[in-house]
């Protein structure tokens, strides 16, 4: 889970950057938008697999 | 982010004083860390951070500079349609063939070597109590030499993301002049990757869950590390706008306004919101939101009106006391607060830069490249970096530096303290400490 956590990190990120080199204004934005949320995705994955991992070990 | 390339002799002179001064913001951390974590490792606490100085140090002055480079420099281009997004430095290893006098690369290059020891101080708070030292030292090695080089030359370097306004129109690009991404952001990624590695300490969380509170030791050293802090922070954001943004001497007047005004509106406003949560002021959440007002400024340091740092710093505030009570539920055992007072703080910080009023006068003034519109995005492209590829990257590398030598101490050694179980001897050797584990 951790994982899938940190790869949807830098999909977002790929996200982002490929709208910087190909698209302008408007859809720049929306585009950046996205990679932002699967970003946000990604970290909420992270958090809950460290919570998960914390139930195993109690 | 591009700059004017001689500086004037006075302008060199106070860049100079200016950078010695960043050392006192690494120390200021330190004694945070040591003053937030238990007395039977503060010992340990200290001498990790003077390793961790040593070894970033070092690690910077071997390869991390070659990486870094400066804006003007020697750099690898990777050509993207008709534009070139500048990736990594490519200048010789070990300070080879750089001047050291008061040039600006030679400048950048020791502002690098200090940016590198605070970065890299960061992370030893949120593992205060049970990172071992061997691995606080491998951590800083690859901080050190890689990830904050790397990153530092996509921001100050003349990198990508410093191109992002020239290339792309987005604002004057990806605006960092104080490091608020470049050294406090990514310190307080390392530092999340390493509670997540190392996990929280034992007598943290009760068996149902529940967090237990650990208090610090020490509220003096916490304080007097925040006053060393404010005296580095000013250092440091001189340093940036003079060497990144191309201000002149008097840059030194702005930044420690700023500075002070920032972390003042950031300490008030916890307090309030402590006082108002706890009916009592709580003295180590308002300690790390002084922390997070210097940090919030750091970006726009050079940029903003005291007015604006006013309020930049009041939100980092609210966010740094609140952050840590999240993170604590999110069961991230973070001793010092640092992924709260760097991390959150910093990435309100870089946003916040591109609402600062009259920023397109300002950066004009200083000679940056770019226009008005589209600043936001460059920033939200700079934070998306530093959690896109920063954060992964840290991550991995700490995770198999800890497979390879276990970051964490041995269950016996937690309850002695790694000053006993490490250094065979206690900072305070004539004082009983408590044992929380035997609740």
């Amino acid at each position: 889970m951790k994982f899938a956590g940190l790869m949807l990190l830098f999909a977002g990120w790929i996200i982002v950057a490929a709208a910087i080199a190909l698209l302008q204004a408007t859809a720049l934005g929306i585009f950046t938008l996205a990679g932002i949320a699967v970003q946000v995705l990604g970290l909420v994955l992270l958090f809950r697999a460290h919570l998960a991992l914390r139930e195993q070990h109690r | 982010m591009t700059a004017r390339v001689a500086l004037p002799e006075i302008t060199a002179a106070v860049c100079a004083m200016a950078i010695l001064l960043v050392p006192l913001a690494a120390i200021g951390v330190a004694l945070v860390n040591t003053g937030l974590g238990r007395a039977r490792s503060a010992a340990h606490s200290m001498l990790s951070a003077l390793a961790v100085l040593a070894v970033a140090g070092l690690a910077y002055f071997l390869f991390g500079f070659a990486f870094q480079g400066f804006a003007g420099g020697t750099a690898h281009q990777l050509h993207i349609g008709s534009k070139s997004w500048s990736w990594i430095a490519a200048e010789r290893f070990g300070f080879a063939g750089l001047a050291l006098d008061a040039s600006r690369p030679s400048l950048i290059a020791v502002f690098g070597m200090m940016c590198a020891g605070l970065a890299a101080v960061i992370p030893l708070g949120s593992g205060a109590d049970r990172w071992r030292l061997p691995g606080c030292c491998l951590s800083t090695v690859v901080l050190a030499g890689w990830t904050f080089p790397w990153f530092a030359h996509w921001v100050w370097g003349g990198g990508w993301l410093a191109q992002l306004g020239g290339s792309y129109g987005l604002g004057f690009g990806f605006l960092d002049v104080g490091g608020a991404g470049t050294i406090q952001i990514l310190g307080g990624l390392t530092a999340l990757s390493v509670v997540w590695i190392l996990g929280p300490r034992r007598g943290k969380y009760e068996p149902s869950g529940m967090a237990g509170a650990i208090p610090g030791h020490n509220s003096v050293l916490v304080m007097f590390g925040c006053a060393l802090a404010f005296v580095g922070w000013t250092g440091l954001d001189t340093a940036g706008a003079i060497l990144f943004a191309g201000a002149d001497a008097g840059a030194v007047v702005l930044a420690s306004a700023n500075n002070l005004v920032s972390a003042a509106s950031a300490l008030l406003v916890s307090l309030a919101v402590t006082r108002a949560r706890f009916t009592k002021p709580d003295a180590s959440l308002a300690a790390n939101a002084w922390f997070g007002g210097l940090v919030a400024i750091s970006a726009s340091s050079a940029l903003a009106r005291p007015l604006t740092a006013l309020v930049i710093g009041g939100v980092a505030g609210a966010l740094v006391t609140l952050g840590v009570e999240m993170l604590d539920r999110l069961a991230i055992d973070d001793p010092s607060g640092a992924i709260s007072v760097h991390a959150i703080a910093g990435i309100w910080g870089l946003l916040a830069t591109a609402a600062v009023p009259s920023l397109g006068r300002r950066a004009a003034q200083l000679g940056l490249v770019g226009s008005d519109s589209g600043q936001l995005l460059a920033q939200v492209a700079g934070i998306a970096t530093l959690l896109g590829v920063v954060l992964p990257l840290t991550y991995g590398l700490n995770w198999v530096l800890d497979r390879i030598t276990p970051y964490r101490v041995e269950r016996e050694g937690e309850r002695k303290g790694l000053d006993l179980n490490e250094l065979g001897a206690g900072a305070y050797p004539e004082f009983a400490t408590h044992d929380e584990f035997g609740r």
